[in-house]
This record gives structure tokens, C-alpha cells and sequence, in this order.
């Protein structure tokens, strides 16, 4: 019973901050709604006893992903509401509304066999961590190799991209000289 | 010998094909040489074939297969027998000679090698006509003489009037011809061959309703050809292509293929002498009728068009009462002096400045005097004076109907030979006795060029002389194949009282034309009279034409293009319109937007899942489906 | 009452579809990747609850590579963002048009 009044309330929950994420006018609201709806789904996979996974959520997606994109919004003026061009939102709504009604009938039909056998089954007793762990460094090694690299690629890239000029320092130069520069355009 | 056989009826096509290349170009003297050259050729071999025919032989080849597929069996075949000779002498005569006229007459003409790339066609195409083997080659050659004659009666294409007529001709041969299918078809379901020795042994074990009413179609498709009541209206209004044109095709050629077709079916219409009384009444009705219309006439080349209508009608007479040898031979001698009628008109307008109203003409005599000589003689032809040509073949009619105890007949024709005297010297005289009323409005006439008369005089040769120098031999070949009627009279006095009775009745009626028209006097109060009206304005059948057939008939096609436009335009826009609309709506996938771009992928993922989810409710309730489709 | 399979899914689909609505509507490039993140995010709760009710680890394994994917997407992606704006100094899909034809 608990679990069915958790899920009900976290569903109702997420899907509330994500709606306000996408028709918000006000992008910080965005970005909050964003990181509240993180947060709950973070709920479910405690739900779904994936201790690890929710853990994991926590951490890169409410802390890292969204400071990124916290960081990000800086550059721009968020005390200006979005002005956004009118978009066909029956188009859009119907398309949308259409596929969620389609993919529900198709998970909902009776269609999905019952003998599914597990590759990598759950065991009892085990923590899920630790189970995880068994799993993630025997079987799936090279992925989580090749993870590791992509991640460091894209460090670098995002470093490269966005760092530009990173010898000067705002701090250390004079009112008129920041102003200069930004009139020259910046580069 | 075969090899004759090709170069008389292929050369003509070669000859039309070579001046078809320079059919757009400025006139070269080559087309009209080379063509000439080339029909000469083809006279050359008729001869020859002439000759071995006479000796008593006849050659069929079979140049390739046309249609073999499953009962029908149609070849490329020719065949030269004695009518078959008769009638290639004739064409090739008269289109020999108006080929070598044609050059004068065209001089000036800018469309000069057209006209002879159309000319030898027309011969080609009479040429297959009257060596076809089987009905289907000579309805080929039927449907390519229609054409030619339609390309040459329209010839001067900017004219409206001409083409009008020409539209005219061809639609009116048109609607025969179907008549003309008719009979073939009737005789194919029958006798299950196209073949004339097929047909001919075969025919005389048909159901005599059936013969009958083959017969009587094939006749049908006839009298369009040969401009019988009442398909005839086309005849005089083909005036208006150029007079070498009339002088082949509506006076030697074209026209008696009606004829001609009567005269190869004759073991046919042997057997259905009803079919034949009709015939025969209809020719003399149309013989009549003729001349009547000729009588006053104003228009030159009319006044001869309704002559060869109404000689039309005598061979027809001959034929329908089974004297098909006469009709043949009348076919021919008519063939030489009526072209040459025309091509004396054709100098007599050229002269005029294309004048074709003869009260305006007179006197012509002293500056034309070859072309006088030449229209004089011929018309004497025509009324069948002794000893021209005339005399042999049409007054053998008369005895012929006479012989056969139809004495209505006999008195319609004998009393049409004094209209057809008085009106063809009616127009002579008016042309070349009298004052000279020319001066009044301006022309100078000169003779034509000397090499056209030259042209000419074989024609002229061949009327005087083609009566008592041909009879008899024509008869003797022409036995092998057609009835041998002799058509004498046996009572000897009743026949000279005939013969000399008739001569005299002409001779009469030219006296009086000459009285009446020697000074060219219009009788103002006969020309308000009714009879005058009506035959001047030809009985006013092509009024009546016009009103009941035309008229509805083009609204009828208007409301057709109403409909037309509106249901099958409209289709064909609306499947353009879908494809445009499809256009207007998806180009968005391409404006660079990725906002646009995101929402199409989303339509297209609907119709994945649209698509998945079809196909997986079918491929889940397959049983169910096939049950429901009864399988 | 139960909470069976099939509630997990729909929900995940009722998520995935907000996120395709954010994805068609926004203009706003950053708005835009907002709308991405909810998309991975849903696919994420469908693989971890068939993986918990069919016993199977196979299901948060993807979820978890699918994470540190959409980290680095974020990277990237800000990075691109930035730079963008630093040359044309706008955001709104409508100016990105250099892609037309």
C-alpha cells in the first residue's frame, strides 16, 4: 500500500514539474522545475529498489547536469520572459497526445510473453551496490571503459569550446577595457 | 513479269516520297520531273502488263502476310487480271498526263513540290485500290484515295472555303465507309475470307438475305465514293482544289472506284439482281438529277463536277443491270475525255485569272485556240456524237437498257444524253463563241504553255479514237472475266431508228444551245423563275444538310467540351492539385528550421508506431483475420 | 492496489510524451535541451522498472550508460551553446536557419 500511495504521489509529482519545464515562460522557473522533476524521479528507482541507480541520479543529474546548465543560463538575461513564436499547439498536442495513446495500447495488450529469461538475474540477499558492482566490472567492463573516455572527451571538448581567452581575467582589468572589448564584439 | 507488277504500282510512291523531301521548299523543277518520270514508269509497265494479259495471262503474287492471326488470314497480295489491266491503263493515262500538266499548272505555285508528293500518293494509292487481291487491300487503298483527295481538295490550306470542302469530301466518304466495313464484315462472318476467289466461290452458297444485305452496303460505301444521291453534295464542292486535282481524282480516278468495286464483285451482285435494280434506279435518278443542276450553272468547274456526276449515274445503270463490261468501258472512255475537260477548263482559267463564271468569258476561240479545239472535241466526246468515244460506251447503255426491257430507264438516260449535250456546249459556247465580254472586266488571256497542250493531246487522242479502235478488243479480253452480255437489239430497224434517233436528239439540243448561248443573252425573267432558283441552288440539299445534320451536331460537340472540361480537366487538375498541396505543406521539412524539423520528426514517429502497431495487431490475430476473410 | 508493470510504463510514456510537446514547442536552444534531458530521463524509470519486475539487471546497466551519456551530451551541447551565442548573439531556433534548402 505505501508503495502504491509513493508511486502515485511521485508520478503526479514529476509529472507536474515537467510539465511546468516546458510551458513556462520564465526559463529559471524552467530550470527549477527541471531539477525538482530529477529529484522525484530519483524517487522511483528508491521505489524500484535500484538503490545504486538512485543514488547515481542524484548525483550527476540534479548535481552535475544541472549546475552545467545553471552555469549556462548566466550568460543569458533571465529576468526576460521567453517570447516565443506561435506554434500550431493543436499540431502539436495531437502528435504527442496520439503517440503516448499508441505506445500505451501497445505496452497494455497482453502481447509480451512470459517466459523471459534473465541474463543477468537478481540475486537475494545481495545489496544492489554491490550487486551492481559484480555486474558492472565483469560483464560490461568495456562499456564502462569506453564511457570513461567518451566522458573525458568531452571534458576537454567542453573546455575547449566554451574557454576561450581563459589568460584574461575579468578581475584584473579596468572598467573601460572590459567595455572595449565588449563593443569590439566578442570573439 | 511480277517484277512489272511492283514498278507499276510502286513507282508511283517512290515518286511521291522523293518530292515529299522537298515538300517545304521553294518549288524545284526535280519534284515535278522526277514524279512524272516515275509515273510514266509506271504507264511503261501497265502497258507491258497490258500486253501479257491480252495474250491471255493474269499474275496474283503475294508480296508478304499482313494479318494471320487465328482464323483470318489477310496478305499483302496483288493481282492483275483483265479488269485489273482496264483499270491501271486508266490511271496511269490520265495521271501520267495531268502529272506533265501539272508542272504548267502549278507554275507559279509556291507549294509546288507539296502538291506533287500528294499527287503521286493519290495515285499510289489508287493504284493499291485496283490491284488488291482480298477486300481489306482495297478498302486500304479505299481510305488512302479519301485521304489524298482531302489533302488536295484542301490544298490551298488558307483558304476557308477549301477546306471547308475538303473537311466536306472526307467526312462524307467517311460515313460511306462505314457501310463499306459493314458489307466486309458481313462477308467475313460468312465466308470467313477476304480474298476474292475465296469470296467468289464461296458467295453463291450464302442465305440469299445475307447476300443481299452485303451487297447492299458494299454499295452503300460505293455511293460515297462515287458521290451518289444523296452523298453527292461533296463532288461539286471539291471544286475548289486546284483543276489538275479535279481532273484526276473527281473525273478518271477517285470517283469510279465506286464503280470499280461493283464491277470485281460482280459474281455478288449476280446473285442479288433486286440489289442491282436499285442500283440501276438510283444511277439514272442521279443521272437526271445532274443535269439538271448543270444546267445553269455559273461556276465553270460545277458545270463539269455535276457532268461526271450524272456519267456516273449511266455506269452505274450499266452496272446494277449486270452489263458490267459496258459500265467498265464507259468507265474508261469517260475517264479520258472528262480530264480532258478539265484541264481545258484548267487552261481556260488560268488564262482568266482563275474566272470561273463562264458569262464573263466568250470568245475565247480566237486567242485559246488549242485549249477551243481540245473542250470542243471532248464535249462532242461527252455527248456521244459518232464516231468519239462517247457514242461506244454510252449510247451502249441506252441499248442496254432498252435490251433489258426497262424502258423507264431507257427514257430517263435518253432524255439526261440531250441535257448533258445542251449544257456542256452551253458552256463551251459561252467560253469561246460570241463577243469577246472578257475585255469588259480586264483579263488578257493568253494560251496555255505548249507542253501542256502537248500533254493533253493523248488524252484527246484516246477520246476520238478509244471507241471503234478499243471495242473490240477490250471485249474479247474482258470476256475472261466479267458476263458476256451482247447487247444488241435484234430487230435491225429498231435499232437504227434508235441509234439515229438518239444522234439526232443531241445533235438538236446542241443547235439549240448554240441559238440560245452563242451570244450569251441573259434572260433576266428566267433567271427569277422557280425552277431556276431551285436547281441553281442545287435543290437546296446542302441547306438542308446544314440545318439537320451540322447545326445539331455542333451543339452536341459543344456541350461535350462543356462536359469534357469539366469532369476530365477537372481530374487531371485535381491529381496536379494533390501533388501540390502535398508540396505547399511538407516544403516546411526543408526551411532550415530545427523546430520544423523536430515536429516532423515526430510525425514520423507517429507513423512508426501507427504502422507497428497495425502490423502487430495483425500479425497477433492472423487467425481471426483469415477467418474473417472466408479462407 | 498492484502497482504492476504496466503503471511504470505509462507513466514513462505519459513523461515521454510531455518531453516531445517541450521538444515541438520550444524555441528557446537551452529550453530545447531541457526537453531532451525529461525525454532520457523517462526512458530511464521505463528500463529500471522492467528490469525490477522481470529480475533482470540488464535494464539498469543501460540506465546507468544512458546517464553518463546524457552527461556528456550536456557538455557538449552547453559548449555549442555557448559559442553560438558568443557569434550571433541569439538562441531562438527561428534565426538558426542556415540549414534551409
Amino acid at each position: 500500500m505505501f508503495e502504491a500511495a509513493a508511486f502515485y504521489l511521485f508520478a503526479f509529482l514529476t509529472i507536474a514539474m515537467f510539465w511546468i519545464t516546458v510551458t513556462t515562460k520564465h526559463s529559471l522557473y524552467a530550470l527549477t522545475a527541471l531539477a525538482a522533476g530529477m529529484i522525484f524521479i530519483s524517487a522511483f528507482f528508491f521505489i524500484l529498489e535500484a538503490d545504486f541507480m538512485g543514488v547515481v541520479q542524484i548525483i550527476v543529474y540534479s548535481g552535475a547536469v544541472m549546475a552545467l546548465y545553471a552555469f549556462g543560463m548566466m550568460f543569458f538575461d533571465t529576468t526576460r520572459e521567453l517570447h516565443e513564436k506561435r506554434v500550431n499547439s493543436s499540431l502539436v498536442f495531437g502528435l504527442s497526445g496520439m503517440a503516448a495513446l499508441i505506445i500505451v495500447v501497445m505496452v497494455s495488450a497482453p502481447i509480451i510473453g512470459g517466459n523471459i529469461e534473465a541474463h543477468y538475474p537478481i540475486l537475494e540477499g545481495v545489496g544492489n551496490s554491490q550487486q551492481i558492482g559484480m555486474v558492472l566490472f565483469t560483464k560490461y567492463l568495456v562499456p564502462f571503459e569506453v564511457a570513461a573516455v567518451m566522458l573525458l572527451v568531452a571534458m576537454i571538448a567542453g573546455i575547449i569550446m566554451a574557454g576561450r581567452k581563459m589568460d584574461e581575467s575579468y578581475s584584473e582589468l579596468s572598467e573601460e577595457e572590459i567595455n572595449t572589448k565588449n563593443a569590439e564584439g566578442i570573439a | 513479269m511480277e517484277m512489272y507488277l511492283y514498278i507499276a504500282l510502286f513507282a508511283p510512291l517512290v515518286g511521291s516520297l522523293t518530292a515529299g523531301l522537298f515538300g517545304a521548299q521553294k518549288k524545284t523543277m526535280f519534284t515535278g520531273l522526277f514524279a512524272s518520270g516515275m509515273l510514266f514508269a509506271s504507264f511503261i509497265a501497265s502497258l507491258l502488263l497490258l500486253i501479257k494479259v491480252l495474250q491471255g495471262n493474269t499474275y496474283h503474287v503475294e508480296m508478304m502476310t499482313w494479318i494471320a492471326t487465328g482464323d483470318l488470314y489477310v496478305p499483302f497480295g496483288f493481282v492483275v487480271n483483265q479488269v485489273t489491266v482496264t483499270m491501271m491503263m486508266v490511271v496511269t493515262t490520265v495521271s501520267t498526263v495531268v502529272h506533265v500538266y501539272s508542272i504548267g499548272y502549278m507554275d507559279h505555285d509556291k507549294s509546288f513540290n507539296r502538291f506533287f508528293a500528294y499527287l503521286s500518293a493519290f495515285v499510289f494509292s489508287m493504284m493499291v485500290l485496283v490491284m488488291s487481291d482480298n477486300l481489306l487491300g482495297l478498302f486500304i487503298g479505299w481510305e488512302g484515295v479519301g485521304v489524298c483527295s482531302w489533302l488536295l481538295i484542301g490544298f490551298w490550306y488558307h483558304k476557308e472555303s477549301a477546306t471547308w470542302a475538303a473537311n466536306e469530301a472526307f467526312i462524307m466518304n467517311r460515313i460511306a465507309d462505314l457501310a463499306m466495313l459493314v458489307g466486309i464484315f458481313i462477308l467475313y462472318w460468312n465466308l470467313g475470307t477476304l480474298q476474292y476467289d475465296g469470296i467468289f466461290a464461296a458467295v453463291a452458297g450464302l442465305d440469299h438475305t445475307i447476300t443481299v444485305t452485303a451487297a447492299a452496303f458494299l454499295f452503300v460505301g460505293a455511293m460515297g465514293k462515287s458521290a451518289q444521291f444523296p452523298l453527292h453534295t461533296w463532288l461539286a464542292d471539291a471544286m475548289e482544289g486546284p483543276t489538275p486535282v479535279s481532273a484526276l481524282i473527281h473525273a478518271a480516278t477517285m470517283v469510279t472506284a465506286g464503280v470499280y468495286l461493283v464491277v470485281r464483285m460482280n459474281p455478288m451482285y449476280d446473285l442479288v439482281p433486286e440489289v442491282g435494280i436499285v442500283i440501276a434506279s438510283l444511277g439514272a435518278f442521279v443521272a437526271m438529277f445532274a443535269a439538271s443542276m448543270a444546267l445553269v450553272n455559273r461556276d465553270m468547274k460545277r458545270i463539269i463536277a455535276y457532268s461526271t456526276l450524272s456519267q456516273l449515274g449511266y455506269m452505274f445503270v450499266a452496272a446494277g443491270l449486270g452489263a458490267y463490261w459496258v459500265a467498265l468501258f464507259h468507265l474508261m472512255a469517260h475517264a479520258f475525255f472528262k480530264a480532258l475537260l478539265f484541264l481545258g477548263a484548267g487552261n481556260v482559267m488560268h488564262a482568266m485569272d482563275d474566272e470561273l463564271d463562264p458569262f464573263k468569258m466568250g470568245g475565247l476561240s480566237k486567242t485559246m485556240k488549242g485549249t477551243f479545239w481540245m473542250m470542243t472535241l471532248a464535249s462532242i466526246a461527252l455527248a456521244g456524237l459518232f464516231p468519239f468515244a462517247g457514242f461506244f460506251s454510252k449510247d451502249l447503255i441506252l441499248e442496254v437498257a432498252f435490251v433489258e426491257h426497262h424502258y423507264i430507264l431507257y427514257t430517263v438516260l435518253l432524255l439526261t444524253a440531250g441535257l448533258t449535250a445542251f449544257y456542256s456546249f452551253r458552256l463551251a459556247f459561252l467560253i469561246f463563241l460570241g463577243e469577246e465580254r472578257y475585255k469588259l472586266f480586264g483579263f488578257h488571256p493568253h494560251e496555255a504553255y505548249k507542253y501542256m497542250l502537248v500533254a493533253m493531246s493523248p488524252l484527246l487522242v484516246l477520246a476520238i479514237i478509244a471507241g471503234f479502235l478499243f471495242k473490240g478488243t477490250y471485249y474479247e479480253m474482258v470476256i475472261a472475266m466479267l458476263p458476256a452480255g451482247e447487247y444488241h437489239v435484234h430487230n435491225h430497224l429498231v435499232y437504227w431508228i434508235m441509234t439515229i434517233g438518239t444522234q439526232l436528239f443531241v445533235i438538236a439540243a446542241i443547235v439549240y444551245a448554240y441559238k440560245k448561248y452563242q451570244d450569251a443573252k441573259i434572260d433576266k425573267k428566267v433567271e427569277e423563275g422557280f425552277f431556276y432558283q431551285l436547281l441553281f441552288n442545287q435543290y437546296y440539299i446542302p441547306k438542308i444538310y446544314d440545318e439537320v445534320f451540322s447545326k445539331p451536331y455542333a451543339e452536341l460537340s459543344k456541350m461535350m467540351w462543356k462536359l469534357d472540361n469539366a469532369v476530365v480537366d477537372a481530374t487531371v487538375d485535381g491529381i496536379a492539385g494533390v501533388f501540390y498541396g502535398t508540396a505547399k505543406n511538407t516544403h516546411t521539412m526543408q526551411d532550415g528550421s530545427l523546430s520544423s524539423m523536430l515536429k516532423w520528426m515526430v510525425v514520423g514517429l507517429v507513423a512508426l508506431l501507427v504502422s507497428a502497431a497495425v502490423f502487430i495487431g495483425i500479425v497477433t490475430n492472423a487467425d481471426a483475420i483469415m477467418k474473417l476473410l472466408g479462407h | 492496489m498492484e502497482i504492476t508493470l504496466t503503471h511504470y510504463l505509462v507513466l514513462s510514456t505519459v513523461l515521454f510524451s510531455i518531453g516531445l510537446i517541450g521538444v515541438m514547442r520550444r524555441k528557446n536552444l537551452l529550453m530545447l535541451f531541457f526537453a531532451t534531458e525529461i525525454l532520457l530521463n523517462s526512458v530511464n524509470v521505463a528500463l529500471v522498472a522492467i528490469s525490477h519486475y522481470y529480475g533482470d539487471f540488464t535494464g539498469q546497466m543501460f540506465a546507468f550508460f544512458i546517464i553518463a551519456i546524457a552527461a556528456s551530451e550536456v557538455a557538449v551541447g552547453l559548449g555549442l551553446l555557448v559559442l553560438w551565442f558568443k557569434r550571433y548573439n541569439t538562441i531562438d531556433l527561428d534565426n538558426m536557419t542556415s540549414m534551409k534548402g
